[in-house]
Formats: C-alpha cells, sequence, structure tokens
C-alpha cells in the first residue's frame, strides 16, 4: 500500500446546539420549520482533526472529503467543512427521510469503498438523535479497527498506525491501530477553527458531488424503528424557601426525602 | 439528552469561568455581584486599592445640610410598610456592598439602609415619606451604570427595584410589552423570544441590568443602529414622583399626538426627577435569520469605507456595525486567555457586522456578495464569518468582552463620546498621545499606572468608548483625562456622553454638551417636581 491518507469525515445537519428544540404540535417529531441547523459539533470537530492531520503530515494526506446524508440544505454544512479545509464533498440527498444508523453505515460503507479512503473520522453521535452507533457499525461493516471517543490522534507516517486516546469512564485509554481504521471524536479533540472569508470563497469552487438514494439501490433506507410519541420532559416545579433548618428537616421527611 | 452536555471550545467562556478574580454574574437580579474572596485575590481583577469613599475621593463634595439623617422613627416608618425581606441594613458585617459600589468599584457610597418594595404602592409611600422627612433616595436598578449615576455618594437611602420584576402583560398583536421596571433585560428578552418577538435594545450587561434602568439612563446599547432609541420605542411609563404621585401613562398607543410628550422627561433622567415602576414598549419580531462576520482592517478610514459598503450592500439588514483598535483585543486576549482569536494575524482595526433577517438564502446571499467585493477591493483583510450559533456567540464575545478586559488590570477610566464619523478615532489618539506625553503609558511597565488606552464602539451611531485601562485609580491619570477628553470632544461638536449618561462622574461637565439655556430649563424642571431635591443628589443636577 502506498503510503496516502485518503480522509472521509461524514457530517450531519442538525437543529443548532444553540437552539433549544421544541416537539412538534403533532407530539411525533421535533419542530424543524423556522429553526437554525448547523453542522453537529462533533463532525466539526472530526473535520477540523481531518485537517491538523494534513497540517502536520503534509504530503501523506492525499485528499479529505466530507459527506452528508440529508436534506438538499445539507450543501450549507458541506460547504463550511469546504471552507474549513475539506477538499471535496459529497452530498447524498435523502429528503426529508431520517435515516437510522444502520442505513448511514450501510451508504457510507459504499462511499468509503468509492473513495478508496483509508481513514473515517466522524462525530461519536449526532446531538439530535444521540445514538452513538454509526461508526462503531461502519467499522464493523467495512472489518475496520475503530476508535471510538478519541481525545487525542496520533499518527504514525512510517508504520502507518494511529495511537488514539479514549475518553472512557474514570480516565483515559490510549489503543494503537493499524489503517484502515474509523475514529470517532469526542469533545476534547480540538477546537474547531473559524471559516476564513478567503477560505469561503475557495470552498465555493471546491467540487460537490450531488447523488440521491436512488443511487444506492441496494442499500434499505426503511426504518426499523417506529416513534410512537415524542414528549418534553416534565417541567421543575418551583423551589421553596425554609426559614429554619427544623422547617427544612421537617419539609423533607414529609416528602420521605429522609 | 446530550445536547446539554456538549460543551464547545468557548461556550461561555468569560462569564462562566470562575477563575481567581472571577467577575462572577448573577441572573437573580442582585445585579453584577463581585464574590467577597481575600483581598489578594480581588486585588487581582479589579482595582487594586479596594474602593474608597466616594466622599474621600472628592473632599470638595459635601453631604448637605438640608437632608435629614436616618433616624429610629423612619426605620419604624419603613418597617410598617416594608416586610423583612424588602428591608437591608447596615450592620457590622454587612456594609451593603452590593449597593453602595458600582461595578466599576470606583466610586463607594455609605447609605445604611436599602429598601427593595414588591410594589408600585410602596414606592409612592417611601417617596412620599422620604419628600417629607427630606431623607435623599438614590433609585437603583441593576447597579451596572458605569457614571456612578446609581450608587449613594453619602447615606442616600437605596431604592432597589430589584424586587419590583413581573412581566405584566404582552400583546402578540402589536408586539406591546408592559412590564415593572425591576425586570432583568436578558429576562424580558427571552420572555419575548417565547413568542417571537425581541427586546429592541441589547447590551452586555444583558444579564444584570433592568429594563426600568436602561429607560431612567436610555442606555444605547448594541441594536440601536436597527431599531433606534428608547426615546422612540418605549410607548409609556409609570414613574412615581418625589411626592409619591403616580404618573401614568402604560395604556400607550403607538400613536398618540395629543399635547406634551411627559415620559420623554423621565427617559435618560438619570432617576432625579422620578423612579421608573413599569415599562410599555413596542417590540419588533425577532429575526428568523442572524449572521456574524468578524473582519480584519487595515486603517480606520479603511473602517469608514466598509461602513458605507455595508450600508448600501446588506441596507435593511444591516443590525450592528462594531468597530474595534488593535490594542483593545489585545487586553481581550488577555484577558480570556486560552481562547484563540478569531482571526490568525493581527490587525489594526476589527469589525463586527451582524446582519438580521426573516429570510436566511436571502441574508447569506447579500453578505457574501458584500464580504467578497470588501474583500476583492482590499479594504477587508481577513475575515470569518460564522457558520453556527456557538461561533456566532464567540464571535460577539469578543466585542463585548472588552469593557471587562480594560478593567482587569486593576481599573478603567471609561469614556463614552458622540463623535462625527470622521473624527470618531482621532480621540483615542489623541488620548494615547497625552498619556505617553505626561510619562503615564506603559503596557509592560508595572511602575506605570496606565496599561493601555483603547477605543471600541458602535460606529453604526457615531458613537466611541475609549477605555484607558490602568494598573489603578489616580488622580494624576483623571487629571491627564478630564477636562482634555471632554474639551476634545467639545471641539470637534460631539457629546460627552453618548450613552452612558452624566452621573456622578461627569456632573461637572454638562456644559461641554448642553448650552445654558438647556441647563437652566433642566434645573427648572428639578425644581419643580422635586423642590427639596431628594432624588438623586450630587449627580448631574
Amino acid at each position: 500500500m502506498s503510503k496516502a491518507l485518503r480522509i472521509l469525515v461524514p457530517v450531519k445537519r442538525v437543529i443548532d446546539y444553540a437552539i433549544k428544540p421544541r416537539i412538534n404540535k403533532a407530539g411525533t417529531g421535533v419542530e424543524k420549520t423556522g429553526v437554525k441547523f448547523s453542522m453537529n459539533p462533533f463532525d466539526d470537530i472530526a473535520v477540523e482533526e481531518a485537517v491538523r492531520i494534513r497540517e502536520s503530515h503534509k504530503k501523506l494526506v492525499e485528499n479529505i472529503h466530507a459527506v452528508s446524508i440529508g436534506p438538499a440544505k445539507a450543501q450549507d454544512i458541506l460547504r463550511t467543512a469546504l471552507a474549513k479545509g475539506a477538499d471535496t464533498c459529497t452530498l447524498i440527498d435523502a429528503k426529508e427521510a431520517e435515516l437510522e444508523p444502520l442505513a448511514v453505515a450501510k451508504l457510507l460503507k459504499q462511499v468509503v469503498t468509492k473513495q478508496n479512503a483509508n481513514l473515517v473520522i466522524l462525530g461519536k453521535q449526532s446531538i439530535d438523535d444521540d445514538c452513538n452507533n454509526t461508526g462503531q457499525m461502519l467499522a464493523g461493516m467495512l472489518n475496520w479497527p475503530q476508535a471510538t471517543n478519541a481525545a487525542k490522534v496520533e499518527v504514525d507516517e512510517s508504520s502507518m498506525t494511529a495511537k488514539v486516546t479514549r475518553e472512557i469512564d474514570g480516565g483515559e485509554e490510549t489503543v494503537s491501530a493499524p489503517l484502515p481504521l474509523v475514529i470517532t471524536t469526542d469533545l476534547r479533540l480540538n477546537q474547531p477553527r473559524y471559516a476564513t472569508l478567503p477560505n469561503l470563497m475557495k470552498a465555493k469552487k471546491k467540487p460537490m458531488e450531488k447523488l440521491t438514494l436512488a443511487d444506492f439501490a441496494d442499500v434499505s433506507t426503511e426504518p426499523r424503528l417506529e416513534v410512537l410519541k415524542l414528549e418534553e420532559p416534565p417541567t421543575r416545579s418551583a423551589g421553596e424557601k425554609v426559614a429554619t433548618v427544623d422547617e427544612l428537616i421537617e419539609k423533607l421527611k414529609a416528602v420521605k426525602a429522609i | 439528552m446530550l445536547r446539554n452536555t456538549v460543551k464547545r471550545h468557548l461556550k461561555n467562556f468569560s462569564r462562566a469561568k470562575t477563575g481567581p478574580g472571577a467577575v462572577f454574574w448573577s441572573k437573580n437580579g442582585s445585579g453584577l455581584r463581585i464574590k467577597p474572596m481575600s483581598m489578594a485575590q480581588v486585588a487581582t481583577y479589579s482595582t487594586k486599592i479596594p474602593p474608597r469613599l466616594t466622599a474621600e475621593s472628592y473632599p470638595s463634595v459635601q453631604r448637605l445640610t438640608q437632608f435629614k439623617k436616618l433616624s429610629p422613627e423612619d426605620m419604624t416608618f419603613f418597617q410598617s410598610i416594608l416586610s423583612g425581606s424588602e428591608i437591608l441594613q447596615a450592620t457590622a458585617d454587612e456594609d451593603l456592598a452590593l449597593f453602595n459600589e458600582d461595578w466599576m468599584r470606583k466610586y463607594k457610597g455609605q447609605s445604611k439602609l436599602v429598601l427593595r418594595p414588591k410594589s408600585v404602592e410602596q414606592v409612592s409611600q417611601i417617596l412620599k415619606y422620604c419628600n417629607d422627612q427630606k431623607l435623599a433616595v438614590v433609585p437603583q436598578g441593576g447597579n451596572t451604570g458605569l457614571v456612578g449615576g446609581s450608587v449613594p455618594v453619602f447615606d442616600e437611602i437605596v431604592l432597589s427595584l430589584t424586587q419590583l420584576n413581573k412581566i405584566r402583560d404582552f400583546d402578540p398583536v402589536s408586539g406591546i410589552l408592559k412590564c415593572d421596571a425591576g425586570v432583568i433585560l436578558e429576562n424580558a428578552d427571552s420572555y419575548l423570544a417565547e413568542h417571537g418577538y425581541i427586546f429592541p435594545m441589547d447590551l452586555g450587561a444583558k444579564g444584570s441590568c433592568h429594563v426600568g434602568g436602561i429607560v431612567a439612563t436610555n442606555a444605547g446599547g448594541l441594536r440601536l443602529l436597527r431599531y433606534g432609541s428608547l426615546h422612540g420605542t418605549v410607548l409609556g411609563l409609570e414613574v412615581v414622583l418625589p411626592n409619591g404621585k403616580v404618573l401614568n401613562s402604560m395604556n400607550a398607543l403607538r400613536k398618540d399626538n395629543t399635547g406634551y410628550d411627559l415620559k420623554q422627561m423621565f427617559i435618560g433622567s438619570e432617576g432625579t426627577i422620578g423612579v421608573v415602576t413599569g415599562v410599555s414598549i413596542l417590540t419588533p419580531p425577532r429575526p428568523k435569520a442572524v449572521n456574524v462576520s468578524f473582519l480584519g482592517v487595515g486603517s480606520y478610514e479603511g473602517v469608514q469605507k466598509v461602513f458605507v459598503q455595508a450600508k448600501q450592500e446588506l441596507s435593511e439588514i444591516l443590525s450592528a456595525f462594531e468597530f474595534m483598535d488593535l490594542k483593545s483585543q489585545k487586553l481581550a486576549k488577555q484577558h480570556l486567555k486560552d481562547v484563540a482569536h478569531p482571526l490568525e494575524d493581527e490587525y489594526p482595526f476589527y469589525v463586527l457586522i451582524e446582519t438580521s433577517g426573516s429570510n436566511k438564502e436571502h441574508d447569506d446571499a447579500k453578505l457574501e456578495a458584500f464580504l467578497e467585493k470588501a474583500m476583492d477591493d482590499g479594504t477587508v483583510l481577513d475575515g470569518v464569518v460564522a457558520q453556527d450559533e456557538t461561533e456566532l456567540r464567540n464571535l460577539w464575545e469578543w466585542r463585548e468582552s472588552i469593557p471587562e478586559s480594560s478593567q482587569a488590570g486593576g481599573g478603567v477610566y471609561k469614556y463614552d463620546v458622540s463623535l462625527p464619523l470622521k473624527d470618531l478615532y482621532s480621540l483615542v489618539e489623541a488620548a494615547n498621545e497625552r498619556l505617553a506625553e505626561k510619562g503615564l503609558l506603559g503596557d509592560s511597565d508595572a511602575t506605570k499606572p496606565v496599561i493601555s488606552a483603547v477605543g471600541y464602539g458602535h460606529v453604526g451611531d457615531g458613537n466611541l468608548h475609549l477605555n484607558v485601562a490602568v494598573r489603578e485609580y489616580s488622580k494624576e491619570v483623571e487629571k491627564a483625562l478630564e477636562p482634555f477628553v471632554y474639551e476634545f470632544v467639545s471641539s470637534k461638536n460631539g457629546s460627552i456622553s453618548a450613552e452612558h449618561g452624566l452621573g456622578f462622574q461627569k456632573k461637572n461637565y454638562i456644559g461641554y454638551s448642553k448650552n445654558e439655556q438647556e441647563v437652566a430649563m433642566i434645573k427648572q424642571l428639578k425644581n419643580l417636581y422635586d423642590p427639596n431635591a431628594i432624588l438623586n443628589p450630587y449627580k448631574y443636577v
């Protein structure tokens, strides 16, 4: 295998992290009209990491390719990815369909093959459904090693291996694996850069391949899960002020907290 | 949901960061709070010397003997109309510093009593009593003022509107909001957001300042360019006069052409002729698409050029145009420490442009076209565009954290002036020259009192903020700057206070911006409605 890295970065368009999602009137999903959408923050970190790998291994990285599966407006976040450093990108127009992680992983597998990618960096989860499945499923289907929840990534050029520090409960774990590899990103990995004006302009000229789900006829994107109902969490009732410790204890006892 | 645990690079970085000496913002209405830490720690963030009593720093200001001193009988009266939680008294270990000191810690009054009424009726009773008894009163909102106008000078009673904090009514058809004076600006805005509306003004202290306070001081803020001044947006006020009478125009209409528009007299009066207790204000629909771009520009001429281009190309969607000089960003960088500046290289000037509209595609296309043009003809040297809400807020933070950053080295002298656009920045240059000439300036030389004199502000409104960051407050620096700054502004036909007001700091300088006839009429009005001069004494009238 010639020494070259072809990085694939899948990115998802989600309701902006700073916006509080609201359940629609029918109770079947989240209200999407008039809401700001942005790139999934974990994917933003994935793009940044790919760009940083290129910055520290100038000759090694042949291409950074971003891919998004979603509505036509996902173009916006692909442009952002291009402005932040991706070279090329693919939009797989899924219209308004909500794909489950398995379908996404199957689609991505084909993109990996097509792009001949040997490193996939993606967010550990998207902040809309919080599944945390796609990276793992993709690695399984490709039969590649996986390093999830990455907090630090070091690529060793000579051996074509990656050393990844992972966030685990109560500490860190460092794993090493040969490429090809799937890495999912955690928050501490890096701080994404801003898209600069010159790069935003250049991004407009970078190629964007447009596909639809019909181009992946052999992949079933039918949902396997059915959403029965969505509910807001119960609102917290207002607190109560007490004048003395005794009163506090009495109240706590009354609600059987002590 | 994990959404709430995602902490990106700089989310809330400045206000939430709780390193030693951090300034704590409290949303519960007690205003900007300074945690009582050990002296050594306090010294790292604010003035090296704890604030001196205003009476000591300005010995020429004498307590007026016409005012009665607080007596036990007065306390009995206040206790008869207010509950325990509505009265705060100074004790051996509680000096009411929160109410006696301004947030810059430049002034310190000696009030022994804070009243926090919960109803307009109580405010009326308090004022009537104080007027009869000749007890001096300082009305206070979020106490975020910048000219020492909301803190007592001597033993005035502090009338805090903190607990008068209910939203009264909102009409989702007309967009008219009616609320108590003590509602915190940010809370009012969040409430409006739920109904798809926006408060027509915004400023850095939004988490602490009160709606009544911004009206009484006619604060300007960040959105004036788009929504105009409070003189236009406020439709009606409820004001308690010193004699206890309540002037109520809360049922105001958008059009009401029947004689004198009395509410205007109280907007910007700084609590000298009445206490604002209720505000009725027209709010515009909340923009659905907001975009922010942060640009690097080579010269002040360049800033003006970008402004003209922005007005022409962005026209109705332009909602803010802020400029900052390099020195102000250097201070912000020191203050925000680990956070990377949006632009990699340094530029003499920075511009923040905000667009607000109803259609994202339309706005994006306009902004893009404008930025491309400005970049192509070389007016803009570099820039970034926020790609998501977090980036957008973080870009704003580089503008909004300047006041805090200027203060972080010890203290700050703030001048908020209006100047013709072409002369706007010349004041900063002149101030730097003067400070250097007098040997007071040294950004790394700790023996000099002044760290840096920085300029930033609302170009759109011709409003400059000159902040002189100092290691400690000193007479020497003050003498170098005042009345120099005021004379300079006056010579350019500017205003010595664009949006901060006069308060205590600029009380002697009103003559630089108002002529004799104007000052005389202000005095007549004051004498007419506050004949005993109990409201906010020792300030500008």
